[in-house]
This record gives C-alpha cells, sequence and structure tokens, in this order.
C-alpha cells in the first residue's frame, strides 16, 4: 500500500512539473544529458629519445608502431574491451577473449586498467627483441594470473583452456574436453621438477632452456616490426 | 578485417611468444617477408592537387585500385607520382576512406558522381559509414526513381507509331495523346467544350426568370425553357455517350478500362439521362429521379482528362490517405468529447439548444473549424470555458496534418512539371542529334568524294585534308574500312528514302524494327576491335533489314543502304573474291552492294569466321538497270 501511495506521489509530482514546464514554455534538457564524459583521456608518450632509450627499438620503428597505435586509439590509452576486441579479430573462430584478458594483464604491468603506448612499446619491446630470459620470464608472467610468482595447476588449466577456446569448435581431430587437463599434466610433468605442484620461475626458465623446440621457436617473431 | 587490425598485427604476433612454451609441436617458420620493409610516402596526384599518404594506409584495403597493383598502371615515370585524371574534391573522401576505414558520402555532391567514383576506385559503396549511409540510401533511391521516370517517359509519350498499328491501336493513342494528330486534338477539344456548356446548363437551369404572361411566382429557368435545355442536354450527352464507345472499343484491354476512374465517372455522368428517358412521368418516381438529376454534376469531373492540376490534386490527396485518415480520426474524437462535455455543460440552461451529445456534434464541428455560425452558443460560464478550449484545439488539431498534405502535393507537382520539361528538352535535342548526324554523314560523303578526286589530281585533295582534324580523318578512315569490308556504302538520308520509294511490293525483307538496325548500327561504327566489328556488323547487317531509323537517339551514323538489285545469280558467282567487288567510285550514283539470296538461306551467321571479309555473296556491279527488286541480304 504504501509503495503504491509512493508512486503516486511520485506521479502527482511529475505531473506537477511537466505542467510547470508546460507554463514556464521553457524545455529543459534532461539531467542525464549532462553527465557526458567530460573527461577524455588523452594521453601523450614519453618523447621519442626516451622511448628508443627504454626500448631495443630504433627511432623509425617507434614511429611507425606509434602512427598505428595513435590511429586505432586516439586518445593515447587501450582499454581491455578495445584490446579485447582486437585480439578476437584475428582469431575469428573461436572466442578470444580470454586469453585476450590475460594477456591485457600481462601488458597493463602496472594494473592500471588500460594500456598506454608505453607499456604497449615496452612488453613488445621485450617479446621481439628481448634476450632469452627476459622473453621466458614475461611468459611466466603471463601465466602467473595472480602474480604470486608461481604458477599452480588451476592457472595453467585456465591459460590452457583459454589458448583452445580461441581454437573454436571446428578442429580436426575433434577437441575433447580434457584436452586442456592432459595439455596441463603434460606441462608440469616437464616443468615442475620437485614435483611440489607448482612451477617458479627458475624452474620454468631452467626447463625451458633445456628444450630445444623452445628455444628455437623464440627466434619466430624477430622480424614482426 | 577492418583496417586498423592490420597494424595490431606485429602485435598479436608478439604476443604468440606466450604461446611457445606450451607449444605441443614445433613452430612453422615465419613467412618471409621480401617487401621493403620501410614505410614510404606515395605521391598521388589528382588533376594537379597532390595528395601524400603512406603506402600502409593504401595497402590496407587490398581490392580497391589504390591498394592493388592496378595503381601502377597510373604511374608516372617522369614525376615519380600516381596521377589520376579524376574529380579531386571526390578523391578526398575516397582517401580519407582508406585512413580512417569509413567512407563518407558528401551531401552537396551528385549521387551519380559519388558512385562512377566509387566504382572507379573499386570501392564497394557499402561500406559507406552508418553516419552518412541513410542518406546516400535515400538520394540513390531518388535518383533511381528519377531515372526510371525518365526512361518511362520517353517511351511513354512520343515515342512514334509502331509502323503496323491497328485502327484500334492509333485511336487508344490519339484519345490518350491529343497533341498527337490534329484531329485527336479537335476532338478534345469538342468534348472539353461540350463538357463546359453541359455543367453551365445545369446551373443555369436553376436560375429564377421571368415567370411567363400571367403568372406570377418566379420560375427556374430550366422549367421556362424546357424544351431548349432538354435539346442541349441531348445534344452533351450524345457526345459523351459516343466518346464513352469509342473509347470502350479502342481500350487494349476493356475490363481495365472498365474499371478505371475515368471511365466509371463518364458513365455515372450519362446514367441519369437514360434514366430519366427510361422513367415514365410518375409523381412518386420523379422525386428520386430529380436525386438522380444531381450526378449530371459529375461531368465536371471529366474536365480532369484535360486538367493535368485536378489529375495531380486527386493523386495527392490518394497518396496522402494516412494522413487525411489521422486528420479524420482525430477530429473525431475531439469532436465526440467536446460534444459531450458541452452537451453536460449546458444541459441545465432553460431553452439550451443543446438538446442532446449529436446536436453538440454540430457546435464542436462549427467551432473547432472556427467557423462560428452563432446559431449554437452556450450560455453557462463552464460552457464558454469549454467552448474557446474547443475553438483552440480545433486549430492545433487541423493545422497538423496540413503540413503533410502540402509537402506531398508540392513534390507532386514538381515530378509533373519535370516530367513536362524532360519532354521539351528531348524534343530539343532530338533535333540536335538529327542536325549531327547529318553533318557527320556529309562530312564522310565529303571525305570520301575527295579520295576519288585524289585518285585523279593530289592537289586539291591537299585543301580538303587540312580542314578536318585527324581524329576525323582516322574516323572517316574507319568508316570507309566497315564499307570495305561489308561492300555496301554509307548515303544521306534523302538519297535512301528516294530509293526507299521505288521498293517494289514483293518486300520479303523483315520489317525488322528499327531497334535491331539501331543494334547493328551502333556495333557497326563504334568497334574497339575493328575486325571483329566488321565480322559482327556484317552479320547483324544479314538478319536485318537497313532502315533508316527516324528519331532514333543514335549519336552515330546508322548504317543506311540502298538496295538496288540485279537478278539473282546463280551460286558460282557468289563466290567471286573480294577483289572483283569493286565500288564505282567513278559514278556518282552510288550504287550499292547487291545482295543476292541464296535459297534457302543457308549462311545465316555461325560462329565460324568466314574466310574473308565479303566472301562473294554481296556483289557489286556496274549496273545502269536497276530492277526493282529489293532482296535479303543475307549473311556473310
Amino acid at each position: 500500500m504504501t509503495g503504491c501511495a509512493k508512486r503516486c506521489k511520485q506521479g502527482i509530482i511529475k505531473f506537477a512539473v511537466t505542467l510547470h514546464k508546460l507554463v514556464t514554455g521553457t524545455l529543459i534538457k534532461d539531467k542525464a544529458d549532462d553527465d557526458l564524459e567530460m573527461t577524455m583521456v588523452c594521453h601523450r608518450p614519453e618523447g621519442l629519445d626516451q622511448l628508443e632509450a627504454l626500448t631495443n627499438f630504433n627511432k623509425r620503428e617507434l614511429q611507425v608502431l606509434y602512427r598505428g597505435f595513435k590511429n586505432e586509439c586516439p586518445s593515447g590509452v587501450v582499454n581491455e574491451d578495445t584490446f579485447k576486441q582486437i585480439y578476437s579479430q584475428f582469431f575469428p573462430h573461436g572466442d578470444a577473449s580470454t586469453y585476450a584478458h590475460y594477456l591485457f594483464n600481462a601488458f597493463d604491468t602496472g594494473s592500471t586498467g588500460s594500456i598506454k603506448f608505453e607499456d604497449f612499446v615496452t612488453a613488445l619491446s621485450i617479446l621481439l627483441r628481448g634476450s632469452v630470459t627476459e622473453k621466458l620470464q614475461w611468459t611466466f608472467n603471463l601465466y602467473d594470473i595472480n602474480r604470486d610468482g608461481h604458477i599452480n595447476k588451476e592457472e595453467m588449466t585456465d591459460i590452457v583452456r583459454a589458448i583452445y577456446d580461441m581454437m573454436g569448435k571446428y578442429t580436426y581431430p575433434v577437441l575433447k574436453t580434457d584436452a586442456p587437463k592432459q595439455h596441463v599434466d603434460a606441462f608440469f610433468q616437464k616443468m615442475d621438477k620437485n614435483r611440489d605442484g607448482v612451477v617458479t620461475l627458475d624452474e620454468f626458465i631452467f626447463s625451458c632452456q633445456e628444450d630445444e623446440n623452445i628455444m628455437r621457436s623464440l627466434q619466430l617473431f624477430e622480424n614482426v616490426i | 578485417m577492418a583496417a586498423g587490425v592490420a597494424t595490431w598485427l606485429p602485435f598479436a604476433r608478439a604476443a604468440a611468444v606466450g604461446w611457445l612454451p606450451l607449444a605441443k609441436k614445433t613452430m612453422p617458420k615465419p613467412p618471409v617477408d621480401n617487401s621493403s620493409r620501410s614505410d614510404e610516402i606515395l605521391y598521388v596526384n589528382v588533376s594537379g592537387v597532390r595528395f601524400q599518404t603512406w603506402k600502409n594506409t593504401l595497402d590496407r584495403y587490398p581490392d580497391t585500385l589504390l591498394g592493388s597493383s592496378e595503381k601502377e598502371f597510373f604511374y608516372n615515370e617522369d614525376t615519380q607520382e600516381y596521377f589520376f585524371d579524376r574529380d579531386p574534391e571526390m578523391f578526398r573522401h575516397i582517401l580519407n576512406f582508406y585512413r580512417t576505414g569509413k567512407l563518407h558520402y558528401p551531401r552537396h555532391e551528385c549521387i551519380q558522381a559519388f558512385d562512377e567514383e566509387l566504382a572507379f576506385y573499386g570501392i564497394v559503396p557499402e561500406i559507406i559509414g552508418d553516419c552518412c549511409m541513410e542518406e546516400y540510401r535515400d538520394r540513390k533511391k531518388e535518383n533511381q526513381e528519377r531515372l526510371a521516370e525518365d526512361t518511362e517517359a520517353n517511351e511513354a509519350m512520343d515515342a512514334p507509331l509502331p509502323p503496323h498499328s491497328t485502327p484500334r491501336e492509333r485511336l487508344w493513342r490519339a484519345f490518350e495523346n491529343p497533341h498527337t494528330s490534329t484531329m485527336a486534338l479537335v476532338f478534345y477539344y469538342v468534348t472539353g467544350f461540350f463538357i463546359a456548356v453541359s455543367v453551365i446548363a445545369n446551373v443555369v437551369e436553376t436560375v429564377p426568370c421571368r415567370p411567363p404572361e400571367g403568372k406570377v411566382k418566379d420560375l427556374p429557368c430550366g422549367e421556362k425553357y424546357q424544351l431548349a435545355f432538354f435539346c442541349m442536354d441531348t445534344a452533351c450527352v450524345l457526345i459523351f455517350t459516343f466518346e464513352y464507345l469509342m473509347r470502350l472499343f479502342a481500350a487494349p484491354s476493356r475490363c481495365k478500362f472498365m474499371r478505371s476512374v475515368m471511365s466509371v465517372i463518364d458513365v455515372v455522368a450519362i446514367m441519369p439521362y437514360y434514366i430519366g428517358l427510361v422513367m415514365p412521368e410518375n409523381e412518386d418516381v420523379s422525386g428520386a429521379f430529380v436525386t438522380l438529376r444531381v450526378f449530371r454534376v459529375f461531368r465536371i469531373f471529366k474536365f480532369s482528362r484535360h486538367s493535368q492540376g485536378l489529375r495531380i490534386l486527386g493523386y495527392t490527396l490518394k497518396s496522402c490517405a494516412s494522413e487525411l485518415g489521422f486528420l479524420l480520426f482525430s477530429l473525431t474524437m475531439a469532436i465526440i468529447i467536446f460534444a459531450t462535455v458541452m452537451f453536460y455543460a449546458e444541459k441545465g440552461t432553460k431553452g439550451s439548444t443543446f438538446t442532446s451529445i449529436p446536436a453538440s456534434f454540430w457546435y464542436t464541428i462549427v467551432t473547432m473549424t472556427t467557423l462560428g455560425y452563432g446559431d449554437m452558443v452556450p450560455n453557462t460560464i463552464a460552457g464558454k470555458i469549454f467552448g474557446s478550449i474547443c475553438s483552440l484545439s480545433g486549430v492545433l488539431v487541423i493545422a497538423l496534418p496540413v503540413p503533410v498534405i502540402v509537402s506531398n502535393f508540392s513534390r507532386i507537382y514538381h515530378q509533373n512539371q519535370r516530367a513536362d520539361k524532360m519532354r521539351a528538352q528531348q524534343k530539343v535535342r532530338l533535333a540536335r542529334i538529327r542536325m549531327a548526324k547529318k553533318g557527320t554523314t556529309n562530312a564522310f560523303l565529303q571525305y570520301k568524294e575527295d579520295q576519288q578526286l585524289g585518285d585523279r589530281d593530289s592537289d586539291s585533295t591537299a585543301l580538303c585534308v587540312k580542314n578536318r582534324s585527324a581524329f576525323e580523318h582516322q574516323h572517316h578512315h574507319l568508316l570507309h574500312c566497315l564499307e570495305k569490308t561489308t561492300n555496301h556504302e554509307f548515303t544521306d538520308e534523302l538519297t535512301y528514302s528516294e530509293l526507299c520509294m521505288t521498293e517494289s511490293v514483293g518486300f520479303r525483307t523483315s520489317r525488322s524494327t528499327s531497334l535491331s538496325s539501331q543494334q547493328g548500327a551502333q556495333n557497326n561504327s563504334t568497334g574497339c576491335c575493328p575486325r571483329r566489328a566488321r565480322r559482327r556488323a556484317a552479320m547483324r547487317l544479314a538478319n536485318s533489314t537497313v532502315s533508316v531509323s527516324r528519331g532514333s537517339v543514335q549519336e552515330l551514323d546508322t548504317l543506311q543502304v540502298k538496295t538496288t538489285s540485279i537478278p539473282p545469280q546463280n551460286r558460282s558467282s557468289l563466290n567471286a573474291q573480294p577483289r572483283d567487288l569493286k565500288l564505282n567510285c567513278g559514278d556518282q550514283d552510288f550504287t550499292a552492294a547487291i545482295i543476292s539470296i541464296p535459297t534457302p538461306p543457308a549462311n545465316t551467321p555461325d560462329d565460324s569466321p568466314p574466310p574473308s571479309p565479303a566472301p562473294g555473296i554481296l556483289r557489286n556491279t556496274r549496273a545502269t538497270a536497276f530492277t526493282h527488286e529489293t532482296v535479303k541480304i543475307s549473311s556473310l
């Protein structure tokens, strides 16, 4: 009953306001319009020289990178949704959003919720021009979702499932439901030297350096820029 | 994939490092990128306006002209830039598309020009951004409608009569387009006159005239001069009946005609008279008969055949049906509401005229349309208040749908104006085309004369040659080659029509319509590949009679051939070599090729190329005796 009375009162008040508007003849804009976001985040990166010093790219490469970046994100920052969207466009068959989320966190070293050009270029510098140790360290950070210094099975399973999600449904051979789990078990078999159920950074680097395939493939993406 | 995604590809590839420790199998080799990685600036010169852009920008859309290797065709080595001889204003928008990924439609540009530019640069219009898509679609639809209208108008109105039209068709055409023949025009004006007479007679009939001797009361003229009016009415109705029957006879589809609005109006206009004739002079029935006479006023609607404005009005009302319906509905609602209110407001008053709610309807209508007769007036204060609200709201309600109707009318009216303007323009254009055609024919004939003279005397040719441009020379040479190919010659209209007069009745040629000869002739003179054009021309010639296409909208010469003939030769002579066929140039009497029929016409065009351009079926002789037998042109 009280609810009804309250609604009635609200209705009467609204009617009175409308009448008032009619009488005064002015069209008052809705309040909601004023909540337009006046704060357009616009971020400028540091100077070209500083960036060149910080990363392993030369000026020309930085220019190319920045032009592409600025064209897509005129405001100078990438937020997670845009990131997911961009990444999904490369993998239209499956769902790349989960993996993009982990990637985003890996790029966003400061956990600010958005990637600036410096973060972007720093990560790229490591991935493309960094030493083996740096690359492996970055990968470890990617897998270590909660940044506690260990990779446990759950984290690994999440990552692997995210990667398998990118494949989509139509694969050959048909994707079985326990494929991620098997994959994670194999991974831990290889990486977890002391069998304590978690993989630390040293274990990880050591195991990867043992594996020739991994070492070789790390050189694959160097000519990307 | 969207353009900008390409710029993120390096990032996506770099992020793939994250998969490497997990990989079950070895990674494939990366693709070797041979193209120069350095991003260079390209210069694009569009009609003098220089645009510069990164190569990467253009490479974003590889299936367009600028993004693919097609642009290399436009590369100018000397200036090291890509040159396009197109509109620089439009190019701005095209280039912006590459830059931003969104194609915008500039509102001030013509839609067709824009479409042409898009087609040239290989961009599909479907990717126009949402912001401009609606505008683009509207304009495009409008343009297409306009084109459809124009082609319709072209075909419909002043198209020349097809050659074999029955009297019935001619009659129908005369009725539909009065300005095609004088008789039709006369008939048109006569009927118009009689409609006016009939309507005026109806009106004057009721005017009171001076009473005849011995009477006091004023009589309406209709009763005083009953016979005169009856005679006039009879005459009008006779004319209308005759017209209706003629139309019915001439109509291509009688059922459709009988269902059409104009025909119904015609029937309604003449029915009362006949009913009046049939009905007896009975007192009871004549009351009903008088009512029928009202229908005679419908004759005025017959004017809509004569007046375009009336037709437009009718069409507008029809197309605004929804707005009118809305108007009516809202008015009805308002009337009912206000009538009820007024009735109950005025109920108590003594001697109130608001006797019932339906009675109040009248007051409400009169007030809402701001007429205010004053026969019903509220007395109470409440009644007056509501009455004033009623009149104010009436103005509002009526004013709302009116602009829509007005804009519809204006649009339709302008469309009609445009149709008329197009017709006038068309006439001028046709005249100009005819003149141009005659000019080129004459020029070509002149060229050939000069050629012949040049064979004999080289000096005089030099003079004539100077007056013609290089283009004309080459064009004439081409036409000459065509003549040699087909072994026919070009002539002008006059000569041809003279020869046509002398053709015999034994005309075995198919009277193909001007269309096929148009097609044939079109191919004759415009061929990018001369050899193929000759062959095609020859084959087309073979299957159609060459007819002078009067009033066609061709811009180039039509192949006009005079057909004189010799008695049919036997087959052996048909294989005479081309070199035996000589145009008798010395003869000013352009005897054209002679066409003989191989019976049966086995040489229908087939796809095998003829061994020589004119394998002798067309023979030319210096025939001085013309037998007036024209025969079918057989194929080569």
